[in-house]
């Protein structure tokens, strides 16, 4: 136990990321606190931000310690999960069916493209004027983006199933379900994967600036209220605050695709 | 040969025989046509392995998607068993050149695959797949991705998932291809012992002048551009047959004359300046000159 914790806190990969974070600080900290350079003057050192994120009593009123804390980060989170779980289910199922029917594929690949490169945040004032409440709305926005990287990732994984698989399952006496739940779902499931994360990532940034414009809770609703009140603790604070809850779902992104993908792993050798 | 009928699993004696006669492929591409395949008649027959060689671009491929079911002849026929074929079945099974056993499932999955699709019992299932597992030399790997194992248990795992469907007919493309000499050399005697064993009407595609021997109960070669049958051969080396066959008078000559045949063809292909007959010229060459060395 003792040498196996000995091994990980000397192991050189973490050596290096500690190291690396370290520099970041420091640079931080030489702008703001030491040379106070122009552009500088109004940014909060990171002590100073780590003091108001830890205090009991905040000067923005927003820490570990309080309750609006754990608010904000619950409405973001629940949104965010809202939005990307609607985008998976519906994102993957239309990608499938693309891949899968080229029919459908015809009728629906030129509106897809259209569509997807619309910036997210142009999305709102029609988002605002049809669906039923600013809340929706913004989960729209935040849906939107990471639903159609999922379905032309899921799209990409399909078309790069080999065709031999195809022959081999239609000769094995496959019906045409038979090939979709054992060729085109596990087949694509890698790209799918890489569909997610990068789903992923879009919601967050999507969600903070559907929330900014058009929120009235969450962790994006808070920082631009922190840029407005003066509180640049707390809009860092934040701005890490999303940091760690961006790296969190994509490990368990990354988490959930290894384990539906053994063989991707092995294949890898890892 | 042994006669044991694999305890119930393989059947024994209800092969397929395929008759093609008068098979024509055209491609119709832009205002040009090919024909691929020219009024090609010849039988695959029944519980015999049938070799078909000849230089790449003669349409062995096409031929065996034809057979397979994957396409349709542009006339002519094919018949299994005087029926004539209509898109693929699960009588007749093609094993692929490259691998195609699915890499997102273990090697049990991808050998029970075809039960699952045809909706055989979990008992029957588990019993044929224990057993053909076994008869393949898998049954300790039959829980390891297929990214796993090496190149040759990878076709014998496909061996053993075409064969757990106990089709009449097997389609073999180019099976061995890609696999190192040594491994090769070895899954040709594997494969020839499972052949005796278990009998099966066998089609089996190849570029090896000593595997198509080796194997044979008759080896067809096919013309290049379009392919028509040159010749057919019989092998009338005795089974069970082993590798020191490989140096007997007998496979000798019969190597000698399937040589001749396939130079002619080989060269016309070479001149067409096809890379693969190019390869295969150069082999034919190394073979003959080697021959007259050790003579």
């Amino acid at each position: 136990m003792m040498s196996r914790l000995k091994a990980r806190v000397t192991d050189p990969q973490l050596l290096r990321a500690l190291i690396g974070i370290l520099v970041f600080v420091s640079l931080w900290y030489l702008f703001t606190a030491v040379l106070n350079l122009p552009r500088f003057k109004l940014i909060p050192n990171p002590i100073a931000v780590l003091k108001d994120w830890f205090s009991f009593t905040p000067a923005s009123g927003r820490s570990i310690f309080t309750k609006v804390y754990y608010l904000d980060i619950a409405y973001s989170v629940g949104r965010t999960l809202a939005a990307f779980a609607l985008a998976t289910i519906l994102g993957v199922s239309l990608g499938l069916l693309m891949g899968w029917s080229r029919t459908f594929y015809d009728f629906t690949f030129p509106i897809v493209e259209l569509l997807r490169p619309m910036p997210p945040l142009s999305w709102i004032p029609l988002a605002i004027l049809i669906l039923p409440g600013v809340e929706i709305a913004v989960v729209y926005v935040t849906f939107i983006a990471a639903f159609f990287a999922t379905v032309l990732n899921t799209l990409l994984g399909v078309f790069s199933i080999d065709k031999n698989y195809f022959l081999a399952a239609r000769c094995l006496g496959s019906r045409p379900k038979d090939v979709f739940m054992n060729v085109i779902v596990p087949g694509s499931l890698p790209f799918i994967f890489t569909g997610l994360q990068i789903g992923m990532g879009i919601s967050w940034m999507s969600l903070v600036a559907g929330e900014i414009i058009a929120g009235k809770q969450g962790l994006g609703y808070a920082i631009y209220e922190g840029y407005f009140l003066y509180q640049f603790e707390h809009v860092i604070s934040y701005m890490f605050t999303l940091g760690i809850l961006g790296y969190i779902s994509s490990a368990a992104i990354r988490a959930a695709g290894r384990k539906l993908m053994a063989w991707e792993a092995r294949r890898r050798g890892a | 040969m042994s006669n044991r009928n694999g305890e119930g699993v393989l059947s024994k004696g209800d092969f397929g025989e395929v008759r093609l006669e008068g098979v024509t492929k055209v491609y119709e591409k832009a205002d040009q046509s090919q024909r691929v395949l020219d009024e090609c008649t010849f039988s695959v027959e029944r519980g015999k392995l049938t070799v078909l060689m000849g230089p790449s671009g003669c349409g062995k491929t096409v031929l065996i998607n034809l057979v397979a079911g994957y396409e349709r002849p542009t006339s002519g026929r094919i018949l299994i068993d005087e029926s004539p074929v209509d898109g693929p079945g699960s009588d007749r099974l093609v094993v692929f050149q490259e691998t195609a056993l699915f890499p997102w499932m273990t090697v049990y999955s991808n050998v029970i695959f075809g039960c699952q699709v045809q909706g055989v019992s979990r008992g029957e299932t588990k019993e044929r797949a224990g057993h053909i597992l076994k008869k393949v030399g898998l049954y300790e790997f039959r829980d390891k991705y297929p990214s796993q194992l090496s190149g040759g248990m990878q076709r014998r795992a496909e061996l053993a998932r075409a064969m757990i469907n106990d089709p009449k007919i097997m389609i073999l493309d180019e099976p061995f291809r890609g696999l190192d000499a040594m491994t090769r050399q070895l899954m040709q005697e594997f494969y020839v012992g499972l052949f005796e064993e278990i009998g099966r009407t066998n089609l089996f595609v190849t570029h090896e002048i000593d595997e198509a021997i080796f194997l044979a109960d008759r080896v067809v070669i096919l013309t290049f551009q379009p392919g028509k049958v040159k010749a057919e051969i019989e092998i009338d080396l005795p089974r069970p047959r082993e590798f020191h066959m490989l140096a007997s008078p007998r496979f000798m000559e019969i190597r000698e004359q399937v040589i001749d045949l396939l130079y002619e063809e080989a060269s016309k292909a070479f001149a067409a300046g096809s890379k693969a007959a190019y390869d295969l010229m150069g082999a034919i060459v190394a073979r003959k000159g080697a021959c007259e060395k050790c003579e």
